[in-house]
């Protein structure tokens, strides 16, 4: 029990004995606490998706609606706005705005190409009288779908913000932890998008 | 323009709500009007309303819950009255459709809105400072949670007086609760305000968790961390992995609700079965969520009291940590009579029974600690031993239900209401009570009255056993939940006795306010300027009571577990903070993002359970609004000059000799 030099003696320490963790590493660790409760909340809809997949109700099944091809282009749009954004976090690290801005501006139309396909493949459906009224397969279709667009609708509103934080306050420590945040949120949707793929669309029957 | 809402909704032929609506006007209204002849609007502002201190939200958490506890006892002394009298022909003085909203509004309200508060209250509390450090890792975060908590707790009692709530009991299972069912706005209150109070309670389990694996005290690894924490983390873990589940379900069905959408309805291939399967995913790990953090308390209570090191420690974390797994593999046995089979049935009962075993670890833990021991007999330990003896009873008609052919007997009975008040009020309120008078005076600087706490622990004691025992015999006897009258004269003379006990639990709960009052007027007599009344073990007790904003002067250093009686049985506890003289303390700036964002959601909730398209709009940006505004702000830390720090030690140090 000595408090001499105590800065010297804590970094020999191990890692669960050396107190409070820096804001960068708090921060970003109660993202990813936030990410696995996201991901959890899709688990609910994917496990729902795997028991109503097959209630169609005698109403169209998957694999008279699904377009393959239309939802493959989809995927590597997202999958290419996850590599930009990757970029641009490593832009942001080297405080190198103009770096940034072409990166992250090259997610963001990436990631509404993606938006607007998965649109117009809903409203395809819907015209075509395969809404999520129709049956339970497309309820559950639509929700889990449809929650993981929502998601992309809200990372590409607060892609938007963040250049606004940088354009407004640079690149300060808070405006960096949320772009780090923001680019854990960005690759998490992708994770999701191939559970989506491989379950919904490749697993259509 | 106002969606389904018109003065139709508001219950004027029914006298027994409005005159409770009435009351209730009268005791906010006189409320108000004393904080505001007072004075006191701006203190309670800058001080508690805008604060984030996690101290000062813990201790409005447990405020809340306290008065949710009077509203849901209302509804629970309510159903006692009636069917103590609505037997065999007599009809009771409530109609079916109110008593269905009773009961439904009983269960949700004592499940989120009492015990809930209370535990995450009491984790906010005593976490930190258990731990250590200043704060938990997102103040304003945590702010925000504690607010969403009470706009939920708005948007319920608002049920009362503008229309009704859900009628489908405490799950809202459907079919019953789709639209088809349920067309009118009861159980839309319901989704509205679990789905609002359970995003605050999911950002405060992260929030914690957070904390707890993040920020600990230089040198407190997990083997030193005090047992209550460990309890907290097992909690809150449960928090992160389950309440996605439930807004998800809700989720759904709102959905169907709102967009038409076939989950769970009858038509069209949807599934009721899968929400009760969702649902109950998280149900029984919130089960855990309740009791891990009581099952805390309890293992500080019996070493503090005992002057005993808490008897296996490492045992007692592997227990919290295996009840915190295996919570998770037990769901189906809250619907065996589902139909999915004897193997399916087999294996969740036999998952369930074997939580009884980390369970009875742990009560012969605190046994273990108790024995040889020299009890001080506090109101905590009252609590405490009062706990071991119910809860026991209470773990052993659950083994008892886990056995699938004797739940598809006791099903939906009185045998099972009575299990589940068994171990909810001999575990969790017994818990929150003996953490509510174990760190009251942390919170305050005196403790609360001895002579009344006692009281109080018996009117619950007695109440409790008078009150549910004759439910295990009704269950039996095959009298079922939920019923607003029945034919059987015989089961009479034992709900009598059941009011008896709810009558008995009623004087305990008048009794709390009682002695709050005496203990506040009789403050300067209680009085503890030593930071510590209790002779305490971990590092809460080492600091001023009520803390000072930054809790810690110096964070300590720990060496072992039980730093604080360590270092007191060494000597001078005071070289747990070193010597060197403190230094400027940076602690987070008070905001009232947390209220208005909170108030803009329940603008929202109300708009989109009367489908007032345009005010959930606008509730919606406003809160976006907060939370941009929020996101511009940069000067979020009050830095405390070094020698005020300094001058708040020395007085301390004073007033302790």
């Amino acid at each position: 029990m000595s408090a001499v030099g105590e800065s010297v003696q804590i970094g020999s320490l191990p890692l669960s004995q050396q107190g409070p963790a820096p804001t960068r590493v708090v921060a970003g660790f109660g993202f990813w606490l936030f990410l696995l409760s996201d991901i959890i909340l899709f688990a609910a809809l994917f496990a729902t998706y795997a028991v109503l997949s097959d209630a169609s109700a005698g109403g169209p099944i998957g694999t008279e609606l699904f377009d393959k091809r239309h939802v493959f282009l989809e995927t590597l749009c997202l999958l290419a706005s996850s590599v930009t954004c990757g970029f641009g976090n490593l832009a942001v690290l080297r405080t190198d705005k103009r770096a940034m801005y072409r990166w992250m501006l090259a997610t963001f139309v990436l990631g509404a190409i993606f938006l607007a396909m998965e649109a117009s493949e809903f409203a395809d459906m819907v015209s075509a009288g395969a809404g999520p009224s129709r049956s339970a397969f497309l309820s559950a279709f639509f929700a889990l779908v449809g929650t993981h667009g929502l998601h992309v609708s809200l990372g590409l509103a607060w892609l938007l913000i963040m250049l606004l934080q940088v354009a407004t306050l640079g690149f300060a420590p808070m405006v960096a932890r949320r772009f780090f945040c923001f680019g854990l949120f960005w690759h998490a949707l992708d994770i999701v998008w191939i559970g989506v793929f491989t379950i919904v669309y490749l697993g259509a029957h | 323009m106002l969606g389904r809402l018109t003065w139709d909704a508001i219950p004027f032929d029914q006298p027994i709500i409005m005159i409770t609506v009435a009351v209730i006007g009268i005791v906010i209204a006189s409320v108000l009007a004393l904080v505001t002849v007072k004075g006191w609007w701006s203190y309670l502002w800058r001080e508690w309303i805008t604060s984030v201190d996690h101290k000062r939200i813990g201790v409005m958490y447990m405020l809340v819950a306290l008065v949710m506890l009077v509203r849901g006892f209302s509804d629970a002394i309510m159903m006692r009255s009636q069917q103590a009298l609505a037997a065999a022909g007599a009809l009771g003085y409530l109609p079916p459709e109110h008593f269905d909203q009773i009961f439904t509004a009983h269960g949700t309200i004592m499940i989120f809105f009492v015990a809930m508060p209370f535990v995450i209250g009491l984790m906010n509390f005593a976490v930190p400072l258990q731990l250590g450090v200043r704060d938990v890792a997102f103040p304003v975060l945590n702010s925000v949670s504690f607010w969403l908590t009470a706009a939920g707790v708005l948007l319920v009692n608002l049920s009362l007086f503008v229309g009704e709530f859900a009628r489908t009991g405490w799950l809202a299972y459907p079919p019953l609760s789709e639209l088809a069912y349920s067309p009118g706005v009861g159980v839309d209150y319901y989704l509205w305000s679990l789905q609002i109070s359970g995003l605050g309670t999911l950002l405060s389990g992260i929030n914690l968790l957070t904390t707890i694996l993040k920020l600990r005290a230089p040198g407190m690894g997990y083997s030193r961390m005090p047992i209550f924490c460990w309890t907290a983390l097992a909690s809150n873990l449960l928090i992160v992995a389950a309440f996605p589940v439930l807004t998800a379900t809700f989720g759904m069905l709102l959905l169907d609700r709102y967009c038409g959408f076939h989950f769970f309805t009858n038509e069209l291939g949807g599934n009721p079965m899968m929400y009760i399967n969702l649902i109950w995913i998280w149900g029984h790990p919130e089960v855990y969520i309740l009791i891990l953090p009581a099952f805390g308390v309890f293992s500080e209570v019996v070493a503090t009291f005992a002057g005993k090191p808490l008897f296996g420690y490492r045992s007692m974390v592997m227990a919290t940590m295996a009840i915190c797994v295996l919570s998770f593999f037990v769901w189906l046995h809250h619907f065996f009579t589902m139909g999915a089979g004897a193997n399916v049935n087999a294996f969740f009962g036999i998952a369930t029974m074997v939580i009884a075993v980390p369970t009875g670890v742990k009560v012969f833990n605190w046994l273990f600690t108790l024995y040889g021991g020299r009890i001080r007999f506090t109101v905590p330990v009252y609590w405490t031993l009062g706990f071991i003896v119910t809860f026991v009873i209470g773990g052993m008609t659950g083994v008892l239900m886990a056995i699938p052919p004797v739940d598809f007997v006791l099903h939906n009975s009185l045998f099972l209401i009575a299990h589940f008040h068994n171990v909810a009020i001999g575990g969790v309120v017994f818990g929150v009570m003996a953490g509510y008078t174990y760190w009251f005076p942390k919170a305050f600087g005196f403790k609360l009255n001895e002579r009344i706490g006692k009281a109080i622990f018996w009117c619950w004691f007695i109440g409790f056993y008078l009150a549910f025992m004759p439910l295990y015999a009704l269950g039996l006897m095959g009298a079922t939940r939920r019923m607003q009258h029945y034919a059987d004269p015989h089961w009479q003379p034992l709900m009598l006795v059941a009011f008896a006990g709810a009558v008995c639990i009623l004087i305990g709960i008048a009794l709390t306010a009682v002695q709050l009052v005496v203990s506040i007027r009789n403050r300067n007599k209680n009085r503890d300027l030593t930071g510590d009344p209790w002779d305490g073990r971990t590092l809460e007790w080492a600091t001023a009571s009520p803390p000072p904003a930054w809790n810690f002067a110096r964070l300590p250093r720990v060496e072992r577990a039980d730093a604080y009686w360590n270092a007191k049985k060494e000597g001078t506890p005071s070289v747990l903070f070193g010597s060197n003289a403190p230094g400027t303390v940076h602690v987070p700036r008070n905001t009232p993002v947390g209220v208005f964002i909170a108030f803009f959601a329940v603008i929202t909730g109300f708009a989109l359970i009367w489908r007032i398209d345009w005010l959930a709009v606008i509730g919606l940006v406003g809160a976006i609004g907060v939370a941009l505004w929020h996101a511009w702000q940069t000067d979020r830390e009050v830095a405390i000059p070094a020698d005020k720090v300094a001058t708040f030690e020395r007085a301390r140090a004073k007033a302790a000799t």
